[in-house]
């Protein structure tokens, strides 16, 4: 009971600190809707379709989990900045054990990166993305599901590293990457040699393609694959967070 | 205020014990096998310069920082083993502000009420209880970013008693604020510790703070304690008040016969006697020196026996809470 309360406690700062900072909102906001209105229409205006959508259609699913990624990611960068101003040492004294600390944060992470696809999914109706109340449900899910694995990696890049600015260099590496090579921008169905290699060992590959067969319909993988590697990676990236969270 | 009661402490349990404690920075002893007790309801205070070791000892009792070495209890727990129950019997105000400057103070207050498992009834009850004895009744629904320093430290000594610690923490509780709130804050804890029976372990660089509040003193200094007494009875073995004066007719010899004369210094016809307690000898001291055109006392202070103790050099700033001890913290 107090474990939960817990988790509430810390679930409840992380949402009331993230309405609070109107610029996280809106700044999280900009860079999906460059990427659908500047980049989708840009490049899609070279291309005819791509498997049936538009281009612009087809990378919206893979922009929305994007913003997930890059919100959920750079929420670990949080955990420095509570440790620099000292406010983590009241709750690592807390009668409250690590494992529920971390899962409060996760949560709190999550809440962000959702409340940001609430957003999205609103602009898809008005770009007439195919979105049905069951669609939504599903996608939302999904999408909380790779928001959970990975506010889970950022969060364990924050709690061993220092300073933001290392945050930073580091979560680049991890960030851009995992873009890329996921099947965001392009479909991974007729990839050669190395690129479908990296394409298909990159946990984020799985979440988008699960998103845009919700979404969309067109997918590589059966659904409960997608959904499974997912599984699987949030819990190996949450059974980390929470032995680093035990060493700090 | 709090009064003092030296001396009658060997029947009251002992709620803090530490037994060869010893945390290491690679070569360095931050505390070095240190042996200490702490009796229930004590104001215990930790002297020492910056680097001494005092945060590192709180922080390894509050179970932030794991020891190299030996063992220690508080409120006989386990530091190591059952670091949730030590959490739960203690309270701390930490020497870095840690509200939260985003939320209000109330919500400061019900986060804790949650993170430290106050029951739902009392909850409302409680957060008016420590709102009231700091006075920030009226500020609670504002945003702490708006508050002033002192206001700060208040909602964390509020904050830091409002599950009913056992032992209350309280690592340089009023480092930067200004006198008149200094002087609150003394209030609320020693009414505290009378009232709730609390144990309270403080560091400080302040004297006068030491010397008001606390029942016992312990100097440390390297990672060591130096010594170990009630403020008075330090005072009593080191310190002397020095009389300065100038006689009409300087003669040192009788005055050097007195028992309670420890020292004579001559300078520019003036004499600084060191007595042992001027406002129990003085009148005497001035029928041995005959007519006087001057006399100023000056009384000792705990400052002297700090300084006898430690030293005057000034240590280098690895302080506390600075970058290095940071980055070791891992």
């Amino acid at each position: 009971m107090s474990e939960i309360e817990g988790i509430y406690a810390i679930w409840l700062r992380e949402a009331k600190i993230y309405m609070r900072e109107k610029e996280r909102v809106i700044s999280s906001i900009v860079s999906p809707l460059l990427w659908i209105f500047a980049f989708g229409a840009g490049v899609g205006s070279t291309i005819e379709t791509v498997q049936g959508y538009s281009y612009q259609i087809f990378i919206y699913p893979g922009i929305v989990v994007m913003t997930v990624l890059f919100a959920s990611l750079f929420y670990g960068v949080y955990i420095i900045w509570d440790r620099k101003l000292d406010f983590l040492k009241e709750v690592l004294v807390a009668p409250v054990s690590r494992a529920s600390v971390f899962a409060g944060k996760v949560l709190g992470g999550a809440t962000d990166a959702m409340i940001q696809v609430v957003f999205l999914l609103i602009i898809g109706l008005f770009i007439s993305v195919p979105l049905t109340p069951i669609v939504i449900i599903n996608a939302f899910l999904m999408l909380l599901l790779i928001s959970i694995a990975m506010v889970s990696i950022g969060l364990v890049i924050g709690a061993n590293l220092k300073s933001p600015e290392g945050f930073t260099l580091v979560i680049n590496f991890v960030m851009w990457p995992m873009f890329f090579f996921s099947g965001a921008l392009f479909p991974v169905s007729n990839l050669s040699g190395w690129l479908s290699v990296v394409t298909f060992i990159n946990p984020l590959t799985y979440g988008v393609d699960a998103v845009r067969g919700i979404i969309l319909g067109p997918h590589q993988f059966p659904i409960f694959l997608d959904v499974a590697m997912m599984l699987l990676f949030s819990l190996i990236a949450m059974s980390i967070g929470v032995l680093s969270f035990r060493r700090m | 205020m709090h009064t003092k009661t030296e001396g009658s402490f060997s029947r009251e349990p002992v709620v803090i014990k530490t037994e060869a404690l010893t945390r290491k920075y690679g070569k360095i002893s931050a505390v070095d096998s240190m042996n200490l007790e702490v009796k229930e309801g004590e104001i215990f205070g930790l002297l020492g310069p910056n680097g001494a070791g005092k945060t590192t000892l709180i922080s390894m009792l509050c179970t932030i920082l794991k020891p190299t070495s030996g063992r220690a209890w508080v409120n006989g727990f386990d530091i190591v083993k059952e670091p949730g129950k030590v959490r739960k019997s203690i309270g701390i105000v930490f020497q870095a502000p840690s509200v939260d400057d985003l939320l209000t103070g109330l919500e400061n207050l019900q986060m804790h009420n949650l993170l430290f498992g106050v029951p739902r009834e009392i909850r409302k009850q409680r957060i008016q209880e420590v709102l009231s004895i700091v006075n920030l009744e009226k500020r609670a629904d504002d945003l702490v970013n708006t508050y002033s320093g002192g206001m700060r430290r208040r909602l964390e000594l509020a904050r830091g008693i409002m599950h009913h610690p056992k032992i209350l923490f309280l690592d340089e509780p009023t480092l930067g604020l200004d006198p008149q709130t200094r002087e609150h804050i003394w209030e609320y804890i020693s009414d505290l510790a009378v009232k709730e029976c609390m144990t309270v372990m403080l560091t400080t660089h302040y004297m006068e703070e030491a010397e008001s509040l606390c029942d016992r003193i312990a100097i440390i200094d390297y990672g060591k304690i130096v010594v170990l007494d009630s403020p008075s009875e330090l005072k009593n073995q080191i310190v002397t008040d020095v009389v300065k004066l100038k006689p009409r007719i300087p003669d040192t010899e009788e005055l050097k016969k007195l028992e309670y004369v420890r020292k004579i210094e001559e300078k520019d016809g003036l004499l600084y006697i060191s007595i042992k307690d001027a406002s129990k000898h003085l009148q005497d001291l001035l029928t041995h020196t005959g007519p006087i055109d001057f006399v100023e006392v000056r009384s000792g202070t705990l400052n002297d026996v700090f300084m006898h103790y430690t030293g005057r050099e000034i240590r280098e700033a690895e302080a506390e809470g600075g970058f290095w001890e940071r980055m070791m913290k891992k």
